[in-house]
């Protein structure tokens, strides 16, 4: 008896009378129920893993490793194919270093501004308004840059052709600016409170206070979100598919048109490739490639937040 | 009521302040404040949470300044010069009055760099070697971390986190230190050593204490303010300056029974 240390006087110890084995059971139904859908999401990403290693195996049996990664052409459609992966690389590359070199400049000042600057009513509505842009679809960006952006860029710089890879980062940037300046601008304004009082105290300035005391605190949040940047653009498919083109040119030239790891999948997928061909595995090899480097990103933003973030209490 | 008596511990004044009122948006937060700060002595504020010894704390370096709504009305001066006058620049201000915190601040910076940090940004000429070196000696953490001056300024003990943070306060030469409750995020040794190293620190400088411990006061203080707070209509707190005395005073013989009852711990 559980109850035998009351005392008798306590009647109101008949009132208490808790269901233990109901809420067991019903704490048993609910584990159940998340741990299924934890499992079929694991589960998923596995299946999705293990198809692009078995289609991805299939592949290099027939072309060999060294000519996926030293041939300077890609050619997988032609009769005479070629599989140089570094040509969709050199255009993944290109587009996603303007996207960067525009997105991450700006995100950062953005940042700042919003949570350094500006009054707290007006990050209170500017901040939801940045973060809509990222809501808008990226297709509308891509046409947006081959409609609008190509030929007022067109008007100033010479030899640049319809598609090219200039006008595609450009828009890539600024469909990437607002995950880095709404991550950094998390970052920085989770810097405490007490950190910028301390440098007020010894006689900063704002400005020094923000560049010299701020933002190394927030460094660790800012590289991730700039990493996080990075693995969106490598990933971008649509502004890159309209604006850059469907030619597979291994290049740096911004002003000719390239072909991307993604909108390379989006032109067979699209298409009519038999299925188990040598073609159909070339999209999985692909596909394999762009998930290598994302994971690789991912992994070193991991890396990177866990080495440099500093432990406030 | 307020017994202004900075003659009677000796000195000059270092802060004056007179029928100070202090404002957050329309709430007034402490009213009539009067104080005369003596030079080169320990003036301790106490009173209830909520009685404003913070708030007025953070007026004499006008950190105020960086709540919006923040507002000082009468007249604080130091040495003669009125510090919310337009013609002062609150940066040369802090400059010249250090500050300590209730919880340790080091920079995510180095134990160098975060003593350093202050003397670059004002322009410091001098070797920078020699005056981290004597700041880190004046706050008495020289000896225990001069083989590691590179680590993090974050990686050492919480009390020698905040010996780094008066080092700091006090490598840009300051000529007041304000102290807003230095030692209540410390265990009892690590306070011992602050207060130990108060009594060296104020041969050189003003220092104004603000701690919620009766017994550090009267420990460590030549000059002591009781605030207490009052409930106000709105359901907030209005502190008010009850009392300010020679620290002996305020704890044998105080004038007023609210401060009797506090230090007597009747309440608070």
């Amino acid at each position: 008896m559980t109850d035998s240390y009351l005392p008798p006087e306590h009647s109101s110890a008949n009132l208490w009378q808790p269901n233990r084995v109901a809420s067991k059971r019903s704490q048993a139904i609910v584990k159940f129920i998340f741990g299924s859908f934890a499992v079929l999401s694991i589960f998923t990403t596995l299946g999705i893993v293990a198809t692009l290693i078995v289609e991805t195996i299939k592949f290099f049996s027939q072309v060999s490793l060294v000519q996926f990664l030293f041939d300077n052409q890609w050619t997988p459609l032609f009769s005479e194919p070629h599989y140089g992966i570094f040509v969709l690389i050199s255009a993944t590359f290109l587009t996603s270093l303007i996207a960067l070199l525009v997105a991450v400049p700006l995100g950062l000042l953005a940042a700042v501004c919003l949570s350094e600057y500006a009054p707290r009513n007006v990050r209170a509505w500017l901040k939801p308004a940045l973060e809509i842009l990222a809501g808008v679809p990226t297709v509308v960006f891509g046409f947006f840059a081959l409609l609008i952006v190509t030929p007022i860029l067109k008007t100033f710089i010479p030899g640049l052709q319809t598609f090219n890879g200039l006008s595609a980062g450009l828009i890539l940037g600024i469909a990437l600016l607002p995950t880095i300046a709404s991550l950094s601008e998390d970052a920085i304004f989770a810097v405490p409170q007490d950190l910028r009082q301390g440098s007020y105290a010894l006689g900063a300035t704002k400005r020094e206070t923000v560049t010299d005391v701020v933002l190394p605190a927030a460094l660790s949040g800012i590289v991730a979100a700039i990493i996080l940047g990075v693995a969106r653009a490598v990933g971008e498919t649509m502004i890159v598919t309209l604006a850059a083109g469907q030619n597979p040119t291994l290049t740096l030239d911004p002003r000719v048109p390239i072909q991307t790891m993604t909108s390379f999948i989006v032109q067979v997928a699209g298409g009519d490739v038999p299925v188990g061909t040598l073609k159909y595995d070339t999209l999985f090899a692909v596909g394999m490639t762009l998930f290598v480097i994302t994971l690789l990103l991912n992994i070193l933003s991991f890396w990177f937040v866990r080495k440099f973030q500093e432990k406030y209490e | 009521m307020h017994s202004n008596s900075a003659a009677a511990v000796g000195t000059s004044n270092a802060f004056h302040v007179e029928k100070g009122n202090y404002y957050y948006g329309s709430v007034l937060a402490v009213r009539d404040v009067f104080l005369e700060i003596p030079e080169k002595k320990i003036t301790a504020f106490i009173g209830p949470s909520g009685c404003g010894k913070s708030t007025v704390l953070r007026c004499f370096n006008r950190l105020n300044d960086l709540i919006p709504s923040a507002r000082v009305e009468g007249k604080i001066t130091y040495r003669g010069v009125d510090i919310y006058d337009k013609s002062v620049d609150a940066t040369e201000l802090r400059r010249r009055i250090g500050m300590v915190f209730q919880k340790p601040n080091p920079f995510p910076k180095s134990i160098y760099e975060n003593v350093a940090y202050g003397a670059r940004i004002n322009g410091y000429k001098g070797d920078m070697d020699v005056l981290v070196e004597r700041a880190l000696r004046g706050s008495a953490l020289w000896d225990e971390v001069k083989d590691k001056l590179k680590d993090s300024g974050l990686s050492i003990s919480g009390g020698q986190q905040q010996r780094l943070c008066i080092a700091r306060a006090i490598a840009i030469e300051p000529e007041v230190l304000l102290m807003d409750e230095p030692c209540s995020a410390l265990d009892p040794i690590s306070t011992l050593r602050v207060e130990e190293l108060m009594q060296e620190l104020k041969k050189h400088y003003t220092i104004i204490i603000v701690t919620h411990n009766m017994q550090q006061a009267s420990r460590v203080s030549d000059m002591t303010a009781f605030y207490n707070a009052q409930a106000t209509d709105k359901g907030g707190k209005m502190g008010y300056l009850v009392e300010y005395a020679p620290t002996q005073t305020i704890f044998n013989n105080p004038s007023q029974v609210a401060t009797q009852d506090y230090v007597s711990g009747r309440f608070g």
